[in-house]
């Protein structure tokens, strides 16, 4: 009704961070990802997703800039019912890393 | 073995789920599925006039019975026109299992005839949701669906049902059991026994209930916290009910429109309780600026939500009511008199004004009138507005699930179809609706619903000829620039009713409206009882967008 009033959106981060998250693999999965940060205002840099050989599970990369809500974010994900596991690594993981050389 | 259709699969299920009423409306996408449904002998159908209706039906039936409750709509603006009663559920955590049909699964993707990606629309809106893409599928699905439904903090699951799937012959040897919702969380004992020591060594301690109270049935629970340790209790708009507002400790509803009484409470507060709250901004005003001297003790079943906002020193996860069932045997028994003392200082000089309280004809004195024509078991909804802040200030709530409004998503349009599913779930009771001459024509069509189900509902209508809290804002903060915010023409809502076959007083025409009033509340069957609102009344106090809470206007 009225407008709200808020403290203005901190800029992200500069620190990067890498989430990694085992799902089911069905269709759908992908979608309630992508929707769950854009509806939440939360830029995501890469993201990659491969089936895990031999299950019925995929595991998602997703390239993302720390900051306060991050957390928020990661118990956002672990609320979705396909999202299995979320882990959070630094920016040195090197999945990301090795895809550099595909994006000359 | 059994061979069925996946539609006829599905009311199987529904009725072993315990299903026992559905709201909805048919269409080409879920005729198999309404086939179906007509051979049922226990699943009653009521046909809505408009598809948020229906989705606001279910959402009356699951806020009065605490259990998932279904509505049914078809492909494409069928679906669509569900969209709004969906995310309405999803805000107040209102368990609802949608069903909606689809174009046959060879024509998704091909912009047929109603063809809506109701999945993709309602992923931001609902739990979870489903695409089905095979009968058998459907053992697994319609489950699953109402165990997420009703699992943990509850809310909307939406079942997308291609045609083809619906009419596909799938051989059955045995039925899924029922869903049941999971296990609660594991308690966490050290934070409860650290829980209990702050709030044994607290001297201005704050009890502060939520909605997650009713939700978890833990009002019990939360009025024997409040008095074994004296604890003046406040409720949220959606925890109302939780504590009888008259309980002498309660100090009534806090945040934007509370009295400002409340609201100074909370800022001498040295230990706040916050049990199924979550710290909404029309609840806490400025959340830096919020119970700047509380220590914070957190209980909720949803792990987002602790620390979401404030950062709690304690915080739980856990079902309210199991946690304060642990909590209970910690907490000392005391008497506070310092603080209770210094509540009432404050409840004297800052208390809730009520002008005009014994005039039926003013909007405090309308719904005083109603709270003593009725008892408790009366039940209450609202539209949204002034008249649903009035309501909320005003009315002795006494009892969880009394109390049905739109909270979170504050839509216009929720209170009459909301009325109508309560008293189908509960056709005992008297459902009263108090809407705005605005909100009751946004699902004004429901009307033809309530006349053909004959239900116990009434509507106090409170007519200010205006979209009365636009108004309101566009005095106080828009230097007066009236604009889109009064009616130009004025419907006489007593013919309409009558047109729809529903029985219609004004009081406004009545030598002594609360006798009047009376007798059409106690008259069996629907009724609209219509009265005209001063449009330059105002709710008060408010606190202004922005402001801390302490920084009141009016009132
Ligand atoms: C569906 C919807 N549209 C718009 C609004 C914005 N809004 C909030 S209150 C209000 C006016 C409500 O008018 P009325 O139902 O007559 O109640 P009153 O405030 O006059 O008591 C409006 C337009 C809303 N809450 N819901």
């Amino acid at each position: 009704m009225i407008e709200q009033v808020a403290e203005p959106l901190e800029q992200a981060g500069i620190t990067k961070v890498v989430l990694e998250l085992d799902v089911n693999n069905h269709p759908g999965v992908m979608s309630h990802i992508c929707n769950l940060f854009a509806r939440r205002a939360f830029n995501v840099e890469g993201i990659l997703c491969m089936p895990t050989p031999n299950t019925d599970r995929s595991r998602i990369w997703l390239l993302v800039f720390e900051d306060r809500r991050l957390e928020q974010m990661i118990l956002q994900l672990e609320k979705l019912v396909d999202v299995l596991a979320v882990r959070r690594h630094g920016a040195e993981h090197e999945v990301f890393v090795r895809l550099e050389q595909f994006f000359h | 073995m059994k061979q069925m259709t996946g539609a006829q699969l599905i009311v199987r299920l529904l009725e072993r789920q315990g299903v026992r009423t559905i709201a909805g409306i048919p269409g080409g996408a879920i005729l198999p599925l309404y086939d179906a449904l007509s051979g049922s002998d226990v699943i009653r159908h009521v046909l809505a006039r408009h598809e948020q209706g229906a989705g606001f039906m279910a959402q009356g039936m699951a806020r009065v019975s605490g259990r998932p409750e279904v509505c049914f709509a078809s492909s494409g603006p069928g679906a669509t026109n569900l969209v709004t009663a969906i995310a309405d559920a999803m805000l107040d955590s209102i368990p609802m299992v949608a069903i909606t049909g689809q174009v046959p699964l060879p024509m998704i993707g091909t912009d047929a005839f109603q063809e809506v990606d109701i999945y993709g629309i309602t992923v931001p809106i609902t739990k979870h949701n489903f695409l089905v893409r095979s009968a058998t599928e459907l053992l697994e699905v319609i489950p699953e669906a109402f165990r997420l439904a009703m699992s943990g903090r509850p809310g909307p699951v939406l079942v997308d049902v291609p045609k083809d799937v619906q009419n596909q012959l799938i051989e059955i040897e045995t039925l899924p059991e029922p869903a049941e919702p999971d296990p609660a969380p594991v308690l966490d004992l050290a934070a409860i026994e650290r829980a209990a020591e702050m709030i044994n060594a607290a001297e201005r301690p704050v009890l502060y209930l939520g909605g997650g109270v009713i939700h978890s049935g833990a009002s019990q629970q939360a009025v024997t916290l409040a008095e074994q340790a004296s604890l003046p209790t406040t409720m949220t708009l959606m925890g109302l009910g939780a504590l009888p507002l008259d309980h002498p400790l309660s100090i009534g509803m806090l945040g934007m429109h509370a009295a400002r009484y409340t609201n100074f409470v909370l800022e001498e507060a040295d230990l706040l309780i916050c049990v199924g709250a979550r710290f909404d901004d029309r609840a806490i005003g400025k959340a830096a600026q919020f119970c700047p001297n509380a220590n914070i003790i957190h209980i909720d079943v949803d792990p987002s939500e602790l620390h979401k906002i404030k950062t709690a020193h304690v915080a739980i996860n856990g079902d309210v009511a199991k946690v304060l069932d642990a909590l209970l045997p910690q907490v000392k028994v005391k008497l506070r008199d310092a603080w209770l003392a210094q509540v009432d200082g404050l409840r004297n000089r800052y208390p809730m004004e009520m002008p005009a309280r014994d005039d039926p004809r003013s909007h405090y004195g309308l719904i005083h009138a109603v709270a003593s024509a009725l008892d408790d078991e009366a039940i209450i909804t609202t539209d949204v507005g002034q008249h649903q802040m009035w309501v909320a200030q005003a009315y002795p709530f006494r009892r969880p699930r009394q109390w049905l409004t739109s909270g979170g998503l504050g839509t216009m349009g929720f209170g009459m179809p909301a009325a109508v599913g309560a008293a189908l779930a509960a056709p005992e009771r008297t459902v009263v609706c108090f809407s705005g001459d605005g909100s009751l024509l946004m699902n004004i069509q429901e009307l033809a619903t309530l006349a053909e189900e004959g239900l116990n509902v009434k509507i106090v209508l409170m007519n200010n000829n205006s979209l009365g809290l636009v108004y309101q804002q566009q005095n106080l903060f828009y230097g007066k620039r009236v604009f889109a915010s009064k009616y130009r023409g004025a419907p006489n809502f007593l013919r309409i009713a009558e047109g729809f076959g529903i029985a219609a007083v004004d009081l406004d025409a009545a030598a002594n409206p609360a006798e009047t009033l009376a007798q059409a509340l106690s008259a069996p069957g629907p009724c609209l009882i219509h009265a005209s609102i001063d449009r330059e009344q105002f709710v008060f106090p408010m606190v202004p967008p922005g402001a801390a809470n302490t920084e009141m206007i009016g009132g």
